[in-house]
């Protein structure tokens, strides 16, 4: 084990990806001469040299595109987005090429591609720039979901995600990228669809996904010291989804609370909200509220953005209404 | 050409090649062929009347000459990539007539087992990488095929067609530009048929289809796609330039679509007058030209262009057959082939009918 950041993580998974297959290339804007955006693939360049770590023009319909026809070949490309909002550009690429080909093909052509880099939103970064993109993924058939919210989960996810035959997605965090934890040496793969309980309380369960982990934990620990204990459970891969582990907490604790960074309208929320209806629906003491971004764009302002993002406080007050500790809101 | 598009074709039009560089049986093989994509263009317009073809159908007589001129002098390890107008194109890459015509029927026999229909044709076996259905999407795709390509040092190349109106869509700039910084083995060839379903390319645009790719530092070529002979001399040369490193290529190449842009449109009408079509038909029609032309050299008699014409219409005529015979799909593959790798935990289906772990265990 090594302390890393999250972003050190990051790079170790495609340096050991790279290191074990050359098909595996990275290709985005920065990526390169610029040692990324962000600074993920921080000395990749040196290490892998020009034909392995490319830099693209600002075109991303093109280079996703361009990607995905390598991933046909047979490639194993990483398609970084400097966030996950400029892929909206590239979407067209991401839902009719990548996601549909294995099934138009009859199975003849899989597109193994990683589309990566962050979602959500950071500070200040305003309408355009913060906006959670995990929906527009996982709404097509075809396409997988990683959103690590850990250093170890970040090497563990990116690492199964590149080996993967089909299109991945990986959602980071701008503000997750100098987040410090423990990291597994040597190679390291979690597979994907296999969530994992971040904290263990009997009382009320806090299922979230990606950045929302460090809040919901922060949640639990208020709640704590007012003497309830949550579960936090971290779904890590959205699709695959571990319906079992979301299943299971609910059985246990009977009261749910979905807590995400994407706006709630068709998000996530809604659909964990669905499976347990369907499926748990007799273990319900209370309706599953879920907490997100506010129906809104992002606003710019200070005090705005504050009250426009799901906080510590709203999941506190969502866990106290599905204990019916507090009033209806 | 000036009915068929906008501009007249350039000096480079490949008429330096006479008949008396193709074979006897060259000339034959490229009639025949050209003859069996007007033949089977036919028999999918019948079954489409009938029903037993569905969805959007796009033909493409009329431009057959390029599908023959352009693909047959490529390398059978060579990659083509294509739009919706792609039947002939499948079949002169080497889809039989049987599994593409299966494919319209949505047959288990077809060449996507029914699961693509006219607009996605594939067979990776043969380097015939799509069939696809948004307008400039497959131009992305064929540059990173030309990329892997480079990648792994091979001397494959590929061939990206469009229709006019892609080169108006932000994928193909892009995707020139980028082709032009890596050198990429790939020749993007402009079907330029002059119409954009309806609309008439010179009503969308200012700058013609030759300019475009000059900005971007991408050689361009016009070529005559009616003349097949040409069409084939000129692409088996580019094709050799290509191969040996010549970087990536635009080819405008000038056809004249003789249908309308699908089965549920006029051939003629409000976008264009039966005169225009009237006369492409009768001084442009890629079979007559080059029936007319080996005629004239003695290359050609009558009764062999009947048999020829005989010949095909029987290939059609048993690709429909055959597809009408073929079964449908089997209901329990629905969540076939929607993900690689099934065999994960959790669930990749979320839509209850899947259940369970039923599917992906």
């Amino acid at each position: 084990m090594a302390e890393l950041t999250y972003r050190e993580a990051l790079n170790a998974a495609m340096v050991q990806e790279m290191e074990r297959d050359d098909s595996v290339f990275i290709m985005g804007e920065e990526v390169a001469e610029y040692d990324g955006a962000y600074k993920v693939s921080r000395g990749m360049l040196d290490r892998f040299g020009d034909r392995r770590v490319v830099d693209s023009p600002i075109s991303e319909l093109g280079f996703a595109g361009l990607c995905v026809g390598t991933a046909m070949a047979g490639l194993r490309p990483i398609c970084e987005f400097m966030t996950f909002n400029f892929s909206i550009l590239a979407l067209d690429q991401v839902i009719n090429s990548a996601a549909k080909m294995l099934y138009m093909t009859n199975g003849q052509v899989n597109v193994p591609i990683v589309f990566r880099g962050p979602t959500g939103a950071a500070l200040q970064l305003s309408a355009q720039h913060s906006q959670a993109c995990e929906t527009y993924y996982v709404h097509a058939p075809g396409v997988k979901l990683a959103t690590p919210a850990t250093p170890a989960d970040a090497k563990g996810l990116l690492a199964a995600a590149i080996r993967d035959d089909d299109p991945v997605a990986v959602m980071e965090g701008e503000l997750l990228y100098n987040v410090k934890g423990e990291v597994p040496d040597g190679e390291y793969v979690i597979p994907l669809g296999v969530a994992e309980l971040k904290r263990s309380g009997d009382d009320v369960s806090i299922v979230t996904h990606g950045k929302m982990v460090h809040v919901a934990l922060q949640a639990a620990g208020k709640l704590a010291r007012e003497g309830i204990e949550a579960d936090v459970l971290d779904l890590r891969t959205i699709r695959p989804l571990d319906a079992d582990a979301v299943l299971e907490t609910v059985a246990r604790t009977n009261r749910v609370v979905y807590l995400e960074e994407g706006w709630p309208f068709a998000g996530v929320g809604a659909q964990i909200a669905a499976l347990i209806q369907d499926e748990a629906f007799d273990d319900l003491d209370a309706p599953v509220v879920r907490v997100a971004q506010a129906d809104v764009p992002m606003p710019y302002a200070k005090n705005l953005e504050q009250l426009a993002k799901p906080g510590v406080d709203r999941v506190v007050e969502a866990c106290k209404r599905v204990l019916y500790l507090v009033a209806e809101a | 050409m000036a009915t068929a598009a906008p501009e007249a074709p350039s000096a480079e039009s490949a008429a330096a090649s006479g008949i008396a560089g193709f074979s006897r049986e060259q000339l034959h093989e490229l009639l025949r062929e050209m003859l069996l994509y007007r033949r089977f263009e036919e028999k999918a317009e019948e079954a489409y009347s009938i029903g037993k073809i569905g969805g959007f159908c796009h033909v493409h007589i009329g431009q057959e000459g390029l599908a023959a001129g352009a693909i047959k002098p490529l390398r059978k390890d060579d990659l083509v990539i294509t739009a919706y107008r792609e039947h002939t194109q499948a079949i002169a890459k080497g889809i039989t007539p049987r599994a593409v015509m299966a494919e319209l029927f949505g047959r288990v026999d077809g060449c996507c087992g029914g699961r693509g229909g006219s607009m996605h044709l594939f067979d990776a076996e043969i380097g015939f990488m799509g069939g696809h259905g948004i307008v400039g999407g497959q131009i992305p795709l064929g540059t990173g095929l030309a990329w892997a390509i480079k990648y792994r040092g091979g001397d494959q190349v590929c061939l990206c067609f469009m229709g006019d109106a892609a080169v108006n869509q932000g994928a193909f700039l892009e995707s020139l530009n980028m082709a032009a910084i890596w050198r990429l083995p790939v020749i993007y060839v402009v079907e330029n048929n002059g119409y954009g379903m309806g609309t008439a390319f010179r009503r969308v645009s200012v700058t013609n289809v030759e300019e475009r790719s000059g900005a971007y530092g991408v050689p361009a070529h016009t070529i005559d796609g009616q003349d097949v002979l040409g069409t084939h001399d000129f692409f088996a040369r580019l094709a050799e330039e290509v191969r040996n490193g010549a970087g990536p290529q635009f080819v405008n190449a000038l056809t004249c679509r003789f249908r309308g842009h699908s089965m549920s449109d006029p051939v003629s009408g409000t976008y264009r007058s039966k005169e225009e079509v009237d006369k492409q038909l009768h001084e442009q029609d890629p079979i007559a030209l080059l029936r007319d032309r080996m005629t004239a050299a003695g290359e050609l008699d009558p009764e062999e262009m009947e048999a020829i014409d005989a010949e095909v219409r029987a290939v059609c005529q048993d690709a429909a057959d055959f597809a009408d015979a073929s079964p449908w799909p089997d209901p329990s593959t629905l969540y076939d082939h929607v993900y690689a790798e099934t065999n994960v935990h959790g669930r990749l289906f979320l839509d209850g009918r899947a259940g369970r772990g039923a599917v992906n265990g």
